[in-house]
């Protein structure tokens, strides 16, 4: 919904949120049904309101605990029978600066303050290994918005007495922690509080009638940051950006001004405008983000204009290049089917008002975000968190490289005409094994990121997936693949829970980079393997219908089990009976397991 | 701005909050007369008043408003 999009207007929001919930759940689509407990150090009622909606147009349907008001320690240090039951998927800490209990006194010497700070710090400590011992979920926790004011002026900041060098000192404690603890996360409101505008934030007027620790205006802003992290956490990210050339990545149009006469560089002001804009675009890279070019140009034009001498992005540094002259729609779709991603993980980047609504009335889902004036482009692409980190792993960092991996092997696949003989000259090596710890952040991800080749779509954290792989009732598979063009990683995890003699197959999952690699049946081969150690003599296949997983609907037919169920919703449950006499199924992959 | 527009104003304000298109506020409405309005929707009122008439009220008037009736006096001396 366009309403919730930035850049928002947040009153309009905060009045018709009523309305606009109801617009929101008359959508035709599937939420994904989470449970979120919000314990606030003041007023809480409006940010989860306002979080419910952002949540929804994230496809988020959220059930809110929220803690009565300012009960947020007490809830999470003592046994709470309402919270347990309701059983959290996300904690969100909603505390503020208003929720410090003991500053700097000017008469303090640099041991109590360091005395104060420790004590402020280890409250919230507490706290959080508590609520991660007990729920095992993921913990929000805001850092500290700046005070209103600054008693000694500009010292507030250097000297150990002031509340603001105070609170930068209690924040570098939080982001400690951050960074060695996965599944916390830090909501920064004071980078928030910062853009929003310090003084209109801090309106004391929301604090003494409402006891808000913002101004209520304000809320939308920080409910949407908040939503940020969870729709990342939940894998809802895009993955691409879709870029228009001319106006886009640089002032001019290469086919009528010449390559010559494009604004980029540091010579004019407009085109510093476009060197910042492609830098912040080429940071994308390293963050995983695929960036791609549909443009109305020539397609030599285009490749010329991209190897401008000060052009910061480069040809290579695109997965796909469409220069040609159809429709904008139809390159994008074409573009989602060679990348093998859904078009609503994709960001449309153009100048162009016209363009812009082609592409958002005839491919559903695709963001695009209103690029008005160059001078802006990059504030519209940040605020909007199309790409908010909430884990850095190295496969990130490579994604760029693999796709540009699968590229080649395309073209090495057309100078083949039998397809095995083309997947035996790839040289490909699989390690398939029981879940390891190194592996345990990817294996989360990827049970919240697949979508397409999951045949249960069972979204797991980080702690389900260690207590599964301790637990002596489950047999877990991950599957990494390498070839002679790259290594792509962990690709495939697969989780079997034991019942007797049968073992139920409660999520087989595999990265789409690796389709018709046979990687499913080498994951078969190894889990019948370790099944018959177990003395299982059957597996029980399950799969259950998205929007997204179609393509695996006949995977347990296709892979020899037969269909046993099936209801009117198209849950399907299949059945194969194992025993030594099994003939492996994959011959193209080199097992290592 | 003629007290007939102010209360034109304060409806469409007054429905947009609480999502009823049938609202229709006078001099006299109070809380007690509209089932949703409690403390919590009462700060996204003012927040909306401010906004639909560009005022800011303070936190005296805001604490000592009676009515609809002396929302639309405040009102009156200002926009």
């Amino acid at each position: 919904m366009k309403e919730l999009e930035y850049p928002f207007d947040g009153e309009y929001i905060l009045k018709k949120k009523k309305s606009i919930k109801k617009a929101l759940l008359q959508e035709d689509k599937p939420f994904l049904d989470k449970k979120i407990a919000i314990l606030g150090g003041s007023t809480t009622s409006d940010i989860k309101l306002i979080l419910e909606l952002f949540l929804l147009n994230f496809g988020i349907r959220a059930e809110f605990y929220e803690s009565e008001y300012n009960q947020y320690w007490q809830d999470a240090m003592f046994p709470n029978e309402e919270l347990e039951n309701f059983r959290p998927d996300i904690i969100y800490v909603h505390t503020t600066n208003r929720n410090i209990t003991a500053y700097p006194a000017i008469t303090d010497d640099e041991r109590m303050v360091e005395e104060k700070l420790s004590e402020e710090y280890h409250r919230f400590e507490s706290m959080w290994e508590r609520l991660s011992s007990v729920y095992q979920c993921p913990v929000i926790q805001n850092n500290f918005e700046y005070p209103g004011y600054r008693l000694m002026g500009n010292m507030e900041a250097s000297d150990f007495h002031g509340r603001i060098n105070f609170i930068t000192r209690l924040n570098q404690k939080f982001y400690a922690y951050a960074q060695s603890h996965e599944n916390f996360y830090i909501n920064d409101i004071n980078y928030v509080s910062a853009c929003y505008g310090l003084d209109r934030w801090l309106d004391d007027f929301y604090w003494h009638m409402y006891k808000y620790a913002l101004a209520v205006p304000a809320i939308p802003e920080l409910a949407y940051n908040i939503a940020r992290i969870i729709k990342s956490i939940y894998g809802k990210n895009k993955k691409a950006m879709v870029l228009d050339l001319d106006n886009t990545l640089w002032g001019g149009v290469v086919g009528d001004d010449g390559v010559e006469n494009l604004a980029l560089g540091q010579e004019v002001p407009m085109g510093q405008v476009y060197t910042e804009f492609q830098e912040y675009l080429k940071a994308h890279k390293d963050l995983g983000v695929l960036l791609n070019v549909n443009s109305k140009n020539e397609y030599d034009n285009a490749i010329a204009g991209l190897n401008h001498p000060d052009g910061v992005l480069k040809p290579e540094d695109f997965i796909v290049i469409k220069a040609n002259w159809n429709n904008k729609d139809q390159n994008i779709i074409e573009m989602a089917n060679e990348l093998n991603i859904m078009p609503d993980s994709m960001v449309f980047v153009d100048d162009n008002p016209a363009e812009r609504t082609i592409v958002e009335t005839s491919v559903p889902g695709v963001a695009v975000p209103p690029m008005e004036s160059p001078e802006k482009y990059i504030r519209t692409l940040d605020r909007s968190g199309f790409f908010e980190v909430t884990s850095l792993s190295a496969d990130d960092a490579k994604r760029n490289e693999m796709y540009k991996e699968n590229a080649k092997r395309a073209q090495l696949m057309a100078s083949y005409e039998n397809y095995e003989d083309y997947l035996k000259s790839l040289e490909m090596t699989g390690t398939i094994k029981a879940f390891e710890p190194v592996y345990m952040a990817r294996i989360a991800q990827l049970t919240n990121k697949s979508n397409q080749f999951n045949l249960t779509t069972k979204r797991l954290s980080q702690a389900d997936i260690e207590t599964m792989a301790a637990d002596a009732s489950y047999i877990t598979l991950y599957g990494k693949l390498e070839d002679k063009f790259g290594d792509n990683g962990v690709v495939s995890v697969v989780i079997g829970k034991i019942r007797g003699q049968i073992l139920h197959m409660e999520l087989w999952l595999m990265s789409c980079r690796v389709l018709k690699r046979d990687m499913e049946a080498a994951m078969l081969d190894t889990l019948v393997a370790r099944a018959l150690e177990k003395g299982i003599t059957q597996i029980k296949g399950y799969y259950y219908p998205t929007a997204k997983n179609a393509m695996v609907k006949n995977f347990y037919g296709q892979m020899g089990f037969e269909k046993e169920s099936e209801d009117a919703d198209g849950n399907s449950v299949w059945t194969i009976s194992i025993d030594s006499s099994y003939n492996k199924k994959n011959k193209v992959i080199k097992v290592v397991d | 701005m003629t007290r007939e527009e102010i209360f034109e104003g304060l409806n469409e304000v007054f429905q947009d909050v609480f999502d009823d298109e049938d609202i229709i506020v006078t001099d006299a409405t109070t809380a007690d007369d509209i089932e949703d309005w409690d403390s919590l929707e009462h700060i996204n009122l003012i927040v909306a008043v401010e906004k639909k008439f560009g005022i800011k009220f303070t936190m005296g008037e805001v604490s000592g408003m009676k009515n609809v009736g002396e929302m639309a006096d405040l009102i009156a001396q200002r926009a």
